[in-house]
């Protein structure tokens, strides 16, 4: 895309892009972190999320200010516009997702107060898959790459099924032994944070899409 | 009232010494609303609208193809009087230039050119015209005043109120907020907004921020062909060309 003739409003729209990305970068460390603290038994790394987690607080304030000053100082239109209001909305479903780490770090902490039910399986999966469709929906933000944001919204469904089948195996579980009740509630709370990542991950996506190409494209399953 | 067509444009195209100044244009312009035309210096903004009024009439070297309909009616057929087309269609231009007399004699000189001479008629022009271009309050002590001695915005609104007493049914505004200042520019942008419920108007500006604040419509021009044309609220958030995105979030290359 060509530049600006104002250079200011290039080097402020940049200056937003590398926030929004650098805030990304620490959500997703914190979302690493919360799997190995499940899979390593490591309750070590929940310090670090709960630190990051303070940082994107922050950063969720400067990059919304920021955004306010941009529009008031360059009063943008057409894609410039889109892009920053797009930015304000990501911004918000990464602070979302942050909160939705910390709510992870509790179950885990719970999770491991317990003797583990079975080898994890299905969670590491739906681990991995919202934390793809999470990385992938920032870098089609980045990129404004409209083919992979779309392929990103085509993935909310797997989560949700994956979700359904943890949660169906817990009240297995629950029902054949009631000491399982405690670590079963645990990880059906962690299934659900993470279907709710996914959520975010498709929220963005569809956020790239309205500014790539001005399309609305939320609710259109309904 | 909001689909019925004011103006309708043909396939306009327009010569002059030999260049191609405007290409092809072909538009709706709806009564009762706002049209904002935008574009770079050079695209053919004010010659499209000196068109709508035939005052490009007065250039020699000028060759005019293709229609424009003022109501239905072609505006350069034969039978046309540009006098009587240009009492229909008032024009403010981007200088504000009041006649060297008072307030007062500024508003009636069209009425009465025109053949008003009953003096209470007269007085209802003025009292009408500039409340309508929301000068009266400011003025309605001092009419006799040379108009020399207001302000620039106040210049300007007096031009507008002087294009209003010859009861147009459309106004061309050709940069009329260029000289202004922000509050000037505001009061003007005001008046008219509220004069679209009993006009046309068409509001050339180099200010893309103006059209977006007051048009309804707005309309593109780049190197003399009209790019893009639709209501104003799409063409500042999704433009449909990419030249228009351009423009109108200041990129360049």
């Amino acid at each position: 895309m060509a530049q600006h003739l104002d250079r200011n409003f290039d080097i402020a729209l940049e200056s937003v892009k590398s926030d929004i990305l650098k805030m990304g970068d620490i959500v997703e460390f914190m979302l690493g972190d919360t799997l190995k603290a499940l899979m390593e038994r490591n309750l070590n790394v929940i310090e670090r999320i709960k630190e990051n987690e303070v940082i994107v607080n922050k950063m969720q304030i400067e990059i919304d200010e920021l955004c306010l000053k941009i529009i008031a100082l360059h009063q943008p239109t057409a894609i410039d516009l889109r892009f920053l209001m797009g930015v304000t909305k990501i911004n918000t479903a990464l602070e979302r997702i942050g909160d939705h780490a910390i709510n992870i770090c509790n179950c885990i902490n719970r999770i491991l107060q317990y003797k583990q039910m079975k080898p994890y399986v299905d969670l590491p999966e739906l681990f991995k898959i919202a934390r793809e469709m999470f990385m992938e929906s920032l870098n089609a933000f980045i990129n404004l790459n409209t083919e992979n944001a779309r392929s990103i919204l085509l993935r909310d469904d797997q989560v949700d099924s994956l979700r359904d089948k943890i949660v169906q195996e817990c009240i297995n579980y629950m029902i054949k032994d009631s000491s399982n009740v405690n670590i079963a509630v645990n990880i059906i709370l962690l299934a659900n944070n993470l279907e709710k990542i996914a959520d975010h991950a498709t929220n963005i996506s569809e956020i790239v899409i309205f500014v790539a190409q001005g399309k609305d494209v939320r609710h259109q399953s309904e | 009232m909001e689909d019925t067509v004011k103006f309708k444009i043909e396939n306009l195209n327009v010569y002059w010494s030999g260049s191609h100044v405007l290409k092809s244009i072909s538009m709706d312009i709806g009564a009762n609303k706002i049209l904002g035309i935008i574009g770079p210096s050079g695209s053919g903004k004010t010659v499209f609208l000196r068109t709508l009024n035939r005052l490009n009439d007065m250039e020699l070297q000028i060759r005019i193809e293709g229609g424009v309909l003022l109501d239905g009616k072609d505006i350069f057929a034969p039978g046309m009087d540009p006098v009587m087309l240009r009492k229909k269609i008032g024009m403010v231009f981007a200088l504000p230039i009041p006649l060297p007399a008072s307030i007062y004699n500024n508003i009636i000189y069209g009425p009465s050119l025109s053949g008003i001479t009953n003096k209470n008629r007269l007085d209802e022009i003025v009292v009408k015209s500039l409340k309508s271009a929301f000068l009266w309050d400011e003025v309605k002590d001092r009419l006799k005043t040379s108009a020399m001695r207001l302000s620039g915005g106040q210049q300007q609104r007096l031009c507008l109120a002087r294009t209003l007493a010859m009861e147009p049914e459309v106004i061309l505004l050709d940069e009329p907020c260029s000289g202004l200042d922000p509050i000037s520019t505001t009061q003007i942008e005001y008046a008219l907004k509220e004069l679209k419920k009993n006009y046309t108007i068409v509001l050339v500006t180099n200010n893309t921020k103006q059209a977006a604040r007051v048009a309804d419509n707005t309309a593109f021009f780049l190197m003399n062909e009209l790019i893009e044309y639709g209501p104003t609220g799409t063409i500042f958030t999704v433009p449909g060309d990419i030249r228009t995105m351009d423009y109108i979030t200041g990129r360049f290359g």
